[in-house]
């Protein structure tokens, strides 16, 4: 039996590993620290974790590194990512790179945990989607993406229509991690979003605030009045009725490369 | 190479035509005044020749010999006339003006005879032409005109009594007068001469004219140009051309001018643009370095504070440094989007409440430098659509210049906010201006105030001369120089077409003076006055569509003051008057947050007096 722990924590800054781990301890979660790649590559091989908090930049191999070889290796660990703001497009390809969330940085006690919590929640509801899989059953723990969507890690999701508009909206993964939505709080007509930028803010049920990350970047033509009114409906149909904008995608192209489809 | 100048080419062209237009001219010429010199004698000669024939016939009829002899020999030694001479049909000569040559015969064969008694049997009748010769004795003597007249038989002649002549012979003699030409000859070799001279001289002058007017019309303009190019070349995008004419070297010039002008404004741009861009460099690496340091911060404090919940007093004080770091973040935010150019994120907020957190970041700095702050913010001020923290971000720019603006003295500092209703008037530049044929009125080199100023020719009788109208709408600073007061009698003119731009149909609602206009392309005409104290000035479409409520904020100090040098630059990128102490962003970002709001920010300086600093933004209805 391997030994198991909550959380990893890869970041080569003392002062911010510390601060998270001491954050995370508070929490009652228990926590490694390591401050290169290849030290946590060794550790995953010897525990279980729950969750992998990874910087992008680190000596040596960097979080992409890290996230090419734990999908080289088979192996499903929830990774979140931190990185800086001005790395956006960084956060951007670790999703692509089967990272499950990332918290830009500086963050505060609460936006971490918030993440942290919620990427848990992620990696169970995923990894009973696996067991179910393996077993050749159905799961029904989360609704994938239609096809003909794709989607930005297991976050946002956009389809791409027919005029050249986009329309974008929140996976269901990532409505089930979200104790119950409760508001949205969204950007407005004429607005530009930027692809890895929050484009919308999820109040859920326990007062937490969740960050959507932005699957395409556009300007914004039309904002889905019914989300506003009624926020659920983003939980009831997450992938038609519960869209929330449609967009004029300024580099469509550039930004599809990153989404899975 | 002799001829690489196009005037030198022009010039040897023209001169050379010239010389070939006035020699063939002057060949002519002579030919033909020698012609006619010719046949003036010819005609005198053939009237000499008639009148002898008449004098005589007479004589002749009577067979007086001796009377005959006598008004030949009168002849002799007569000036213009060589000899006259009488031949029989035989060719003896009968009667002659020189005694020697009487008796003698005439070879038939020689020049004077040879038109009739070619062909063997004598000709009866020859055309006044056929009938002279002009010909030259010996080959050094002078030349002289011959012209032979036939004596024909008439019935007076066979019936006279003498019987001299009988009935059948058709011609009886021939009257032969030769007439020297050394007179013409030399009265042509004088008009030749003339001519000739006339001719060098006129191709020397004309000559001289042409490369005159080509080197002031051409060459010199064309030299300008040339060192215009190579000036340009060489990355001199300031030199001008200085060609003050309106053909088209001077059309050419001012195109060439402006072209200049807008190679320099696209380099503005790009050393513009590259600044932002090292800007954006510099932004990016400056949030990436500070993104750790902020992280620890921001953990450590929202830990500290969540920790600490059951003490309220140092709960408050970490969520100072919460909320701070938190700005902070967004500050480095602001800083990306800048280097993106990303457009702000707009929301209704109150401009005061804006103000408030400015004054709370900067409180504990202007304490501790013992400034003073007051404020005076208006109530109930409308609501702007902006992005709070960049505006935020704005005001404490302003506030940390005007507090180290105050130095190491004491001072005070002054922030004001009120609602004003602003029209165009004072606010709005006019970049382009046009006559209603669409020359272009701005002039770049004329500045008031800054801005490029409009141009326009005034004329009052004989008085002439240039003014220059304050761009800014609704402002007065105009530069009139000498002209006379604007009223009837005084025309104002495109400087490029001369067309009036004086409105004929209106009259200034203030004063009754007359109106100017012009046209500003898409945005219909400007209308004025020059009246002095009038200043009227009026622009439709703009007066029309323009939002006249704006939020004015106003930081002012006591400080040291800008100079006049530094004001030019002041919101330029890396433009510092602090020294080391300040990175020159500060401005610039505030500049270019403010416009993107469309909203404007200007500055009043005097040295050692302090500085005022007033951002105006609309109010959206």
């Amino acid at each position: 039996m391997r030994e198991t722990c909550d959380i990893l924590v890869v970041e080569d800054e003392p002062s911010v590993q510390r601060a998270v781990v001491m954050i995370c301890t508070e929490e009652g979660l228990q926590v490694d620290a390591v401050d290169e790649a290849g030290k946590a590559l060794e550790l995953l091989k010897q525990k279980n974790y729950r969750l992998v908090l990874c910087d992008v930049m680190l000596p040596g191999m960097d979080g992409f590194g890290l996230l090419e070889e734990l999908s080289h290796g088979g192996r499903t660990v929830p990774v979140v990512m931190m990185t800086g703001y001005s790395t956006m497009e960084n956060a951007v390809k670790s999703l692509s790179l089967g990272a499950l969330d990332y918290i830009p940085k500086p963050f505060t006690a609460d936006e971490l945990l918030t993440v942290i919590q919620r990427s848990i929640r992620s990696g169970v509801i995923l990894g009973d989607a696996e067991a179910a899989r393996l077993e050749g059953q159905r799961s029904f723990e989360f609704v994938a993406c239609p096809s003909g969507y794709r989607s930005l890690g297991y976050v946002s999701w956009v389809l791409m229509e027919d005029e050249g508009t986009a329309k974008i909206g929140i996976n269901d993964l990532f409505v089930k991690t979200v104790d119950g939505i409760d508001g949205i709080e969204l950007s407005e007509q004429g607005d530009v979003l930027v692809q890895g930028v929050p484009c919308a803010v999820v109040t859920a049920r326990d007062g937490s605030t969740h960050h959507v990350m932005c699957p395409m970047g556009g300007k914004i033509i039309e904002v889905n009045a019914d989300v506003l009114s009624d926020p659920s409906l983003v939980e009831k149909d997450p992938y038609f009725r519960g869209w929330l904008y449609q967009v004029l995608p300024s580099n469509p192209d550039s930004n599809l490369q990153w989404l899975s489809s | 190479m002799l001829t690489r100048k196009i005037g030198q080419k022009l010039t040897l062209g023209v001169v050379l035509t010239i010389l070939l237009v006035i020699v063939v001219f002057a060949l002519f010429s002579i030919e033909s005044q020698k012609r006619s010199l010719i046949a003036e004698v010819e005609r005198h000669a053939a009237a000499l020749s008639e009148h002898i024939k008449l004098d005589t016939s007479y004589d002749m009829l009577h067979n007086d010999v001796e009377s005959i002899h006598n008004t030949i020999r009168n002849f002799r030694g007569q000036s213009g006339i060589d000899r006259v001479r009488v031949f029989n049909k035989s060719g003896e000569i009968m009667y002659s003006s020189e005694e020697s040559d009487i008796g003698k015969m005439v070879d038939t064969q020689a020049e004077s005879c040879f038109r009739c008694h070619a062909a063997g049997q004598p000709l009866e009748q020859l055309d006044m032409v056929e009938r002279t010769r002009i010909f030259r004795p010996t080959a050094e003597s002078p030349r002289f005109l011959g012209i032979i007249n036939a004596i024909y038989n008439e019935e007076s002649c066979w019936s006279a009594a003498c019987h001299a002549h009988p009935e059948s012979q058709t011609v009886l003699g021939v009257l032969d007068v030769t007439i020297p030409l050394d007179d013409v000859d030399a009265n042509i070799r004088n008009s030749q001469l003339t001519i000739i001279l006339f001719a060098v001289s006129a191709i020397v002058l004309l000559g001289l004219a042409v490369r005159f007017m080509v080197r002031t019309l051409i060459d010199k303009p064309v030299q300008e140009l040339l060192k215009g190019t190579r000036n340009v070349a060489s990355g001199n995008l300031s030199y001008r051309v200085e060609i003050d004419r309106n053909d088209e070297l001077g059309m050419l010039a001012s195109s060439f001018n402006n072209m200049t002008d807008k190679l320099a404004q696209a380099r503005m741009q790009l050393f513009q643009s590259d600044k932002l861009a090292s800007l954006g460099r510099l932004a990016a690496g400056v949030a990436h370095e500070i993104n750790n340091p902020l992280t620890a911060v921001l953990t450590y404090s929202s830990f500290l504070k969540k920790r600490s919940s059951g003490q309220p007093d140092i709960q408050d004080d970490l969520e100072v440094i919460v909320s701070e770091t938190i700005r902070c973040r967004e500050i480095v935010k602001s800083l990306l989007d800048f280097a993106r150019q990303t457009v702000p994120k707009k929301r209704k907020a109150d401009i005061n409440g804006i103000l408030k957190r400015a004054v709370n970041v900067v409180e504990n700095q202007l304490a501790i430098g013992r400034v003073e702050l007051i404020t005076d913010l208006e109530e109930d001020l409308p609501a702007i659509t902006v992005d709070a923290n960049q505006i935020q971000q704005v005001f404490i720019n302003l506030l940390v210049n005007a507090s180290d603006a105050i130095g190491e003295n004491s001072g005070t500092i002054r922030l004001s906010s009120r609602a004003i209703n602003l029209g165009p008037a004072g606010v709005l530049q006019i970049k382009r201006a046009q006559c209603s044929k669409r020359h272009d009125l701005i002039d770049r080199k004329e500045r008031i105030d800054g801005n490029p100023a409009i141009r326009m020719d005034y004329r009052k009788g004989s008085e002439e001369g240039r003014i220059y109208l304050d761009p800014v709408y609704g402002s007065d600073h105009h530069r009139l120089g000498d002209m006379p007061a604007f009223g009837d009698g005084v025309e104002l003119r495109c400087p490029e077409c001369s067309i009036s731009l004086v409105s004929e149909d209106e009259r200034c609602p203030d004063c009754g003076g007359p109106v100017y206009a012009f046209e500003v392309p898409m945005k219909g005409l400007v209308n004025g006055c020059l009246r002095d104290g009038c200043g009227w000035q009026h622009w439709e479409e703009v007066d029309s569509s323009w939002d006249d409520k704006f939020v004015e904020i106003r930081v002012e100090d006591d400080g040291c003051g800008i100079s006049r040098n530094q004001l030019a630059s002041l919101f330029e990128p890396f433009a510092t008057t602090k020294g080391q102490k300040g990175t020159g962003l500060g401005l610039a970002v505030s500049w270019g947050i403010v416009d993107n709001h469309n909203g404007t920010i200007t500055v009043e300086s005097e040295v050692d007096k302090g500085t005022v600093f007033i951002v105006r933004l609309p109010v959206m209805s």
